[in-house]
């Protein structure tokens, strides 16, 4: 196994390169952690608690930048410098007691009996690891070696993406705090019909924001949430996207706060959002970990997911901070091309940030106007990212990377027909990504793809530019 | 920068002079603007930096000075830019002459979270005609100098944190501005603001709202500088048909934990309003959404203006 030479200087994502030979190892980040097995125990001990940071060093204009045993986040909901509560002073009460809900409810056993059944029963997880045959046949050079492509199949999921992990968690949550109106933003409409969902499921009365524009590019996913008895409100303003959706979501959630919980729907937002959602989808991490091990006896060596406010990624990326020789890579929706004006590739081209209540890179003008998105994938069209992938990068820990629309359509085809996967247009960007990717892997590298979501929903879309 | 989108946002005196005629009749050395005035225009930003530094109003002084006259004060709030920065301009000359005793002027910004349709639509207005942050400035630095209340800018935080803050600070004394409202930023992160704020003599005033625990409100008390501001409802900005009458036993509570002034703001409209805010015992009385919604939705500038002057005086009548 090849699994140190996996490892690519990460200030130097690899470019697609027909070389067989394997990238030589220049280890730019080290990051130090517990023997494994004591970090094993204390992952299954901290349950829901927010994770310990890795001590990690990293190499900045040639200065350290050591972040060693502090919490992540801290007490200021702080990664590094990222994060935060930059919200309407009506709004810090709520968030306060949010907090103290969710660490509370993380010592709670009775709670933790409810989520895990549910999430078994209804949810129908665990999600498999799928070995993607033909797919590792597909990036196989001429002399036979290539990487070996596992699927984290969150797509098989309930309501056909990851999204329902954090959903119906936080419905749980909003029950103990006695609140039964639920807000939510949504792009695509996954974490809408997610949220719709869990309301149907626990009879909590439902209101999702979610753009006119993004209504239209995702019409059926609008019926389903109708159907599952919410209430879809059509936000006009900016252009008409996600950014615009969770603006009126917050509005919402600022007047009726005494009465209403915002399921929000990525690790973004004020604290303790960011830390709450990942804790909700590590369970995506953790299970890769088992499966794993149980697979082939070891672990990934490198994790790839696409981000728009990183939810998924987080959730696959949260188990294997520690382990430094797992890779992880974070894929952006790089529009029609990040030196064009659209595109949502936040981290490849924005800038230290407020947006939506957290400190985090975002796509701004001169003028510190926040600059509307372009992504063909509803749920990447967002200007923000959440603020651990913001810390992730700057620590030199995840490397985050882009593909254009084109890209992910072309990836969109090639899996659909290649595994009989239709994936969700946000995962073929994390798919597209493998093109650039697996041409600079050592033969036998493995790695997992997290397939967060089901095409369906895209297919109206797809249609309208792929010649099938 | 990459991005196309917000070009028109982008230019600097082209935007500017197309925004308003007010403009095309000024002397041609007149115009400073803040990345002008580095160069050419030592003398004028020295006699700029005088006229800053010999202004002795103050949000905390007029306070004061109307408590001892036993008297209320009227803070009207418009959006910069909407219609377009020459109608701002004579706006604040209005409200001023009309006896507003701090005014309050909102920075438009593209993610307006705290406010409700009237503002956002206003602020969306603004920057649809191209204002700009140095656009805004550039006026205020005309302004002041003819106005007799203190100046209150109200931005988001971004626009601030893009430019450095401590950059922000010094261009907005020196544009003659005396205090800063800044909604998304709670107090637990103001520190390093208030610290930068307060090396340029400028007064930040922070935000308690009825969903604000006690012991968190005093702090937030004890911070604030100005006057404290009362968020009247659990909510965003907007006009309301009625005021709460928790803010009664709000302001009780707070005047219990400090001397300082303290302002109602949010959902106040009508001159029974503020009326009945006066009545309750509040040092000063913030109306928004009704002034911007004149300015804003008028079929004329000229009308636009003509109305807020009626608005202004009404309120500003009721006021003891």
């Amino acid at each position: 196994m090849a699994a140190a030479a996996a490892r690519s200087p990460s200030r130097a994502p690899p470019r697609a390169s027909a070389s067989a030979a394997p990238v030589p190892s220049r280890a730019s980040v080290r990051v130090a952690s517990a023997p494994s097995g004591a970090r094993r125990a204390a992952v299954a001990a901290a349950g829901m608690q927010p994770a310990r940071a890795v001590a990690a060093e990293a190499v900045d204009n040639g200065a350290a930048v050591a972040v060693a045993g502090a919490p992540r986040p801290d007490a200021m909901g702080r990664f590094g410098r990222f994060g935060g509560k930059y919200v309407p002073e009506t709004l810090m009460h709520a968030l306060a007691e949010l907090e103290a809900a969710f660490h509370a409810l993380a010592r709670d056993d009775q709670f933790q009996k409810e989520l895990d059944g549910i999430l078994k029963d209804y949810v129908g997880r665990e999600s498999p690891l799928y070995f993607a045959e033909r797919l590792t046949e597909h990036y196989k050079r001429a002399d036979g070696t290539g990487p070996l492509i596992y699927l984290k199949r969150e797509d098989l999921n309930h309501t056909g993406a990851h999204k329902i992990n954090n959903a119906v968690a936080q419905a749980l949550l909003a029950k103990r705090l006695g609140k039964r109106r639920i807000i939510a933003e949504t792009g695509a409409g996954q974490h809408g019909v997610a949220t719709a969902t869990v309301c149907a499921r626990f009879g909590l009365q439902c209101i999702i924001y979610m753009g006119a524009q993004d209504m239209e590019r995702q019409a059926l996913n609008v019926f389903r949430m109708r159907l599952l008895g919410a209430e879809v409100r059509a936000v006009h303003s900016g252009t008409a996207t996600l950014k615009d959706a969770t603006s009126e979501a917050i509005r919402d959630w600022v007047t009726n706060v005494e009465t209403t919980h915002y399921i929000l729907g990525s690790v973004a937002g004020p604290h303790p959002y960011p830390m709450m959602v990942r804790e909700f989808h590590k369970v995506i991490g953790q299970e890769t970990r088992r499966q794993a091990m149980d697979k082939w006896g070891g672990k990934p060596d490198v994790l790839v997911a696409c981000v728009g406010g990183g939810s998924n990624a987080m959730g696959l990326f949260h188990e294997f901070v520690d382990d430094q020789d797992v890779r992880l890579i974070g894929v952006e929706a790089a529009g029609h091309g990040v030196d064009t004006d659209k595109h949502a590739a936040t981290l490849t081209k924005g800038e230290v940030g407020v947006l939506h209540g957290s400190m985090s890179y975002l796509l701004q003008d001169d003028d510190g106007q926040v600059i509307e998105p372009h992504s063909i994938s509803a749920g990447l069209d967002y200007p923000g990212v959440g603020p651990e992938h913001s810390f992730l990068k700057d620590i030199g820990r995840a490397e985050y990377d882009s593909v254009t629309d084109q890209e992910a359509l072309d990836a969109f085809k090639r899996v659909s027909r290649l595994e009989g996967i239709i994936p969700a247009l946000e995962t073929s960007h994390a798919l597209a990504y493998l093109e650039k990717l697996c041409p600079t892997l050592p033969d036998g590298v493995r790695v997992v793809v997290n397939c967060s979501g089901r095409g369906d929903k895209d297919v109206h879309t797809a249609s309208k530019y792929l010649d099938v | 920068m990459a991005f196309a989108l917000r070009a028109a946002s982008a230019g600097s005196a082209s935007s500017f002079s197309a925004a308003g005629p007010r403009r095309a009749a000024a002397p041609a050395a007149g115009r400073v603007s803040f990345r002008a005035a580095a160069a050419p225009a030592a003398a004028v930003r020295a006699a700029a930096a005088a006229a800053v530094a010999a202004d002795k109003r103050s949000i905390s002084g007029t306070f004061a000075e109307l408590r001892e006259r036993g008297k209320t004060a009227f803070v009207p709030f418009i959006t910069a830019g909407d219609p377009d920065l020459a109608t701002t301009a004579k706006a604040l000359k209005i409200l001023d002459a009309c006896g507003s005793d701090v005014i309050e002027l909102g920075v438009p910004y593209s993610d307006p979270l705290a406010d409700g349709p009237v503002i956002q639509a206003s602020a969306t207005r603004a920057l649809a005609k191209g204002t700009t942050f140095e656009d805004v400035i550039s006026m205020v630095k005309d302004v002041v100098p003819e106005l007799c209340c203190p100046l209150a800018l109200f931005t988001y935080y971004n626009p601030i944190l893009k430019r450095g803050i401590p950059n922000f600070m010094s261009t907005v004394k020196e544009a003659g501005v005396h205090g800063l409202v800044v909604p998304d930023v709670p107090l637990e992160e103001t520190d390093i603001l208030r610290s930068e704020a307060a090396k340029y003599n400028l007064e930040l005033v922070l935000l308690t709202t009825p969903t604000t625990p006690n012991e968190r409100m005093e702090k937030i008390a004890q911070a604030s500088e100005g006057f404290i501001y009362l968020v009247s409802t659990v909510g965003v900005t907007g006009t309301r048909a009625n005021v709460s009458g928790k803010v009664e036993s709000l302001l009780q509570d707070i005047k219990k934990v400090t001397e300082k002034p303290v302002a109602v703001g949010f959902g106040v409209s009508t001159p029974e309003h503020v009326k009945q805010i006066a009545g309750w015992g509040a040092d000063g009385v913030i109306v928004g959404s009704a002034m911007v919604r004149l300015l804003g939705e008028a079929a004329s500038p000229e009308e636009g203006l003509k109305r807020l002057e009626e608005l202004a005086k009404n309120l500003k009548a009721a006021l003891p």
